[in-house]
């Protein structure tokens, strides 16, 4: 166990781990942020994504230890109102079914109209290609990332 | 639900009824007649369906018996109770219930949410509303017919007057009860104001901003977290584990031996292992060694050898209609094909977990993301001895069902951990855990004989199914109905079945056996249609024309779909490169009509599927964006599944995670234009017809594109890409 510090969302959060744990499970176990899912554990299906930095990141598979300094967000941390433009965005054109992969959909389509604020439709399956759902939502993602661009306008 | 007003009033199927809480609230419930307790001789009792309450400050609240698993009931039900009450729908809200005996039926499954709710959802809104309406009219001395509502008021105006609903509750409460037959019940499009249009769901905000909803979300004060390792063959049992050892590792609490019992679908025998986090607990089960004992050793390879030469054998004959064998001996052409489906895993996104508490009192409490609570509670309450009154079930949100979670297994093991340790637990399965250790939807061959008149008619249908069952009796998911278009359509007709044995568990899964077995029966028409040369929609279309026995259903409603999808997608109207092309199918079941038309188009053995025309009747829409999103997210899920298997070897299953078993991602899902018939019968499910008709499309549209017909999936077996 090794005492680490971490800045989520703007705050420090302090909290005792073993060397390995990933960010995930330090977020889900330690400090009760489940928003962050878990689901394949391998780094290949994106439930887990959070943006590091800005970027977005797939904390099953970062060891909690080695994000010391860095600038960690969660889906709790976008915007906690949902008022986010892709927030926004995501509940008019109602993407969610069961709604399990969507907090790491929307903080990886935040990172990318942060990137490129008029991606093409090449760009956001790009962008988004990372994170599964079962759903199959990514029609209606696509919509929601096109209005979220253009200021809400479907 | 003790009040000091209670009256019923019942129709043919419902009954109603009416009480006041000690809060001042008006409940109204709505429910049925049932005599569950047969061996008692028991009178019937009344079991509710659903209730409705008003409260003091004017907000509604359904109570809602069945969670949401992302198939939009959550929303959709609140939208009919504000339609037929007469309030703003926002002001409407979910509550969810627990199990609770004093409902029936509590069970996400076969596509029952809708038309289970839509009578009782309408009565119980139009019986509150016009209580409210009957209320005020006698304390204004009026007749009831010159008032109305409006937005949770209840106006008169001629005299100006009105007076907000929660104003009304305890002398709505006093007043006779509506009969049911006496309700003007809202039912068909054009009485809609806010039903048919599109409401985004009501816990988008909760779930855009990570708020805990599912199971593996809920953490209570003290809780440890659980792995719990089952042999990789199915049913096997612990020799010897070490963990004496794992019980040493850094954070590990408990580490024991589950010794199971030999339900297949009940507790497994293996290795439980507790820590405070969920890594520590996986951590461990990494040093786990344990000695199994197994005899199962099924493979994929030997179910392919058994059902090849189940083939040549003639099988048993489930239905028989004219004589298919002088029809085939006269028919003008032949065709014939043998088709199969490999075995498939439901994948939820939110693997399998559950959490639960076993009280010092001996009372179980559960948070468990089940589609079939009931059964959970019963399966529990035999493994451990217990008795079900003491067992306490509370529903959490689903991440994905699909019918995986009418299963327990989940909940059996955390109970049984729970009580091990005596502290509230929360299991969590891997995701290898969870593809290894499904109820997979069985695979299944089908080898189709058709005979074609000289007017190019399909006069013979002969056809032999091989399937899997267990000690010779069909398994969960690998049944075929004798009655099963087209069954009925075709003058000689026969089925006939031949079983493989397995020890694979299996069980429902999305549009059990239809998702499977529509793709061989809708591939094989355009088999058929190109040798009649006719074009595959006129086929089908003549097809649905002319019955010779009963059919399961309504062919004008099942042409009209085909017809509307074919016209939307330009069927025979456009002119198309040779290396695109268009594919239709149909199928009903879960009494919804499905077309789809899919266009493909190909880059040599590579295709995209660029967009899915859609045309549903199930009746009335209740929510425009919730029967889209069902549509929509049926399509994805047909060509995901198309291009996935599981495989055994040595009684396991090989596949285990997402990099073997890969889901669609976003750049190969198609776009999709989805257009309902609003035909005139009460409104049905949508989580399940529209996945059934959805691989054919695809497969056909294929076939033309690429000269390719797909007669295995998934589809690299027949060297397409996607």
């Amino acid at each position: 166990m090794s005492n680490v510090t971490l800045k989520i969302n703007g705050q420090p959060h302090t909290f005792d781990a073993p060397p390995d744990m990933p960010l995930l499970w330090a977020l889900r176990d330690k400090l009760d942020l489940t928003g962050t899912k878990y689901s394949c554990g391998i780094g290949v299906c994106g439930s887990c994504t959070v943006l590091v930095n800005g970027m977005p990141m797939r904390s099953c598979v970062m060891p909690a230890s080695s994000m010391v300094g860095m600038e960690i967000t969660t889906i709790e941390g976008l915007d906690p109102a949902g008022e986010h433009a892709v927030q926004k965005a995501w509940d008019e054109e109602d993407v969610p079914q069961c709604g399990y992969c969507q907090p790491a959909q929307v903080l990886a389509a935040s990172a990318l109209l942060e990137r490129n604020p008029d991606p093409s439709d090449e760009d956001i399956d790009s962008a988004m290609a990372g994170i599964l759902c079962r759903c199959g939502t990514y029609h209606r993602i696509r919509k929601a990332i096109r209005r979220a661009a253009s200021g809400g306008e479907s | 639900m003790s009040g000091a007003n209670q009256n019923t009033s019942m129709n043919r199927r419902s009954f109603l009824k009416v009480s006041m809480l000690a809060s001042g609230a008006l409940l109204i419930g709505c429910g049925r007649l049932s005599s569950t307790d047969a061996n008692q001789m028991e009178k019937e009792t009344w079991v509710a369906n659903l209730y409705v309450r008003i409260d003091t400050d004017g907000q509604v609240t359904i109570v809602s018996k069945n969670p949401e698993a992302g198939q939009g009931v959550k929303t959709a039900f609140p939208m009919v109770v504000a339609e037929c009450l007469g309030v703003d729908w926002k002001s409407v809200s979910v509550e969810q219930a627990p199990l609770d005996d004093r409902y029936g039926r509590q069970v996400i499954g076969g596509s029952w949410g809708t038309p289970d709710g839509w009578d009782d959802l309408r009565i119980a809104g139009t019986a509150a509303r016009q209580l409210l309406i009957n209320a005020a009219a006698q304390e204004w001395n009026v007749s009831p017919d010159e008032c109305s509502t409006d937005n949770g008021t209840v106006v008169h105006s001629a005299s100006g007057r009105s007076a907000p609903f929660e104003s009304l509750l305890a002398q709505a409460a006093e007043l006779r009860v509506p009969d049911i037959d006496e309700l003007n019940l809202k039912s068909r499009p054009e009485d809609f104001s806010l039903l048919g249009t599109f409401v985004p769901g009501i816990d988008n905000n909760e779930v855009l901003t990570g708020q805990p909803l599912f199971g593996c979300d809920v953490r209570l004060e003290g809780m440890l977290y659980a792995v719990f390792e089952k042999c990789p063959t199915f049913n096997g049992k612990v020799d010897t584990a070490n963990v004496e050892e794992i019980r040493k590792l850094s954070g590990v609490t408990h580490a024991f031996v589950i010794e199971g019992t030999d339900d297949p679908r009940g507790l497994q025998a293996g290795v439980a292992i507790v820590a405070g986090s969920w890594w520590e607990a996986n951590s461990a089960r990494k040093r786990l060694r344990v000695n199994w004992i197994t005899d199962h050793a099924d493979s994929t390879a030997d179910f392919d050898r058994q059902a090849k030469a189940l083939l040549e054998e003639p099988g048993e004959e489930l239905r028989s209609d004219g004589d298919v064998d002088a029809a085939l001996a006269s028919a003008s052409d032949i065709v014939e094909a043998t088709y199969y489906y490999p075995f498939v895993a439901h994948a939820n996104m939110e693997p399998q977990n559950c959490t639960a508490h076993y009280h010092e009192s001996g009372r179980l409490e559960f948070w468990a993301p089940t589609q079939n609570p009931k059964s959970g509670r019963q399966l529990v309450a035999k493994t451990l001895g217990l008795s079900e009154k003491k067992i306490h079930v509370n529903l959490t949100r689903i991440g994905g069902g699909f019918g995986r979670r009418l299963r327990n297994d989940f909940m059996v093991e955390a109970a049984w951990i729970a009580r091990e340790i005596r502290r509230p637990v929360q299991l969590q399965w891997t995701r290898e855990d969870d593809i290894r250790h499904d109820f997979y939807r069985p695979a299944g061959w089908h080898r189709f004989k058709a005979g074609i008149d000289s007017d190019g008619r399909m006069t013979a249908f002969d056809h032999h199914f091989i399937t899997f069952g267990r000690n010779g009796e069909l398994i969960s998911g690998a049944d075929l109905s004798p009655g099963h278009y087209p069954a009925g359509l075709v003058p000689n007709f026969r089925l006939r079945q031949s079983l493989v044995e397995t020890n694979v568990p299996t069980g429902p899964w999305r549009s059990p056996g239809h998702s499977a077995f529509c793709w061989s029966y809708q591939s094989f028409f355009d088999e058929v249609a190109l040798v009649a040369n006719r074009d595959p929609l006129e086929f089908r279309l003549d097809l649905l024309s002319r019955s010779f026995g009963e059919t399961q259903m309504d062919l004008q409603r099942a042409s009209n779909t085909l017809k509307l999808a074919a016209e939307k997608a330009g069927w025979g109207k456009r002119e198309l490169d040779a290396n695109r092309s268009l594919g239709i199918a149909f199928h009903y079941d879960h009494r919804g009509y499905v077309s789809h038309v899919a266009e493909v188009v190909a880059d040599g053995s590579s295709v995209k599927v660029e967009k899915v025309y859609s045309a549903v009747d199930v009746g009335p829409i209740l929510n425009l964006s919730g029967a889209r999103n069902q549509v929509e997210g049926c399509v994805v899920d047909a060509l995901s599944t198309a291009q996935l298997e599981i495989t055994f070897a040595n009684g396991a299953a090989q596949q285990g995670n997402f990099n073997d078993y890969e889901l669609l991602r976003i750049g190969q899902a198609p776009e999709i234009e989805c257009h309902f018939i609003q035909s005139d019968n009460s409104p049905t499910g949508l989580g399940e017809p529209p996945i059934a008709a959805a691989t054919p499309a695809i497969t056909n549209a294929v076939f033309g594109a690429t000269g390719t017909r797909i007669r295995e999936l998934p589809f690299s077996r027949s060297g397409i890409l996607i």
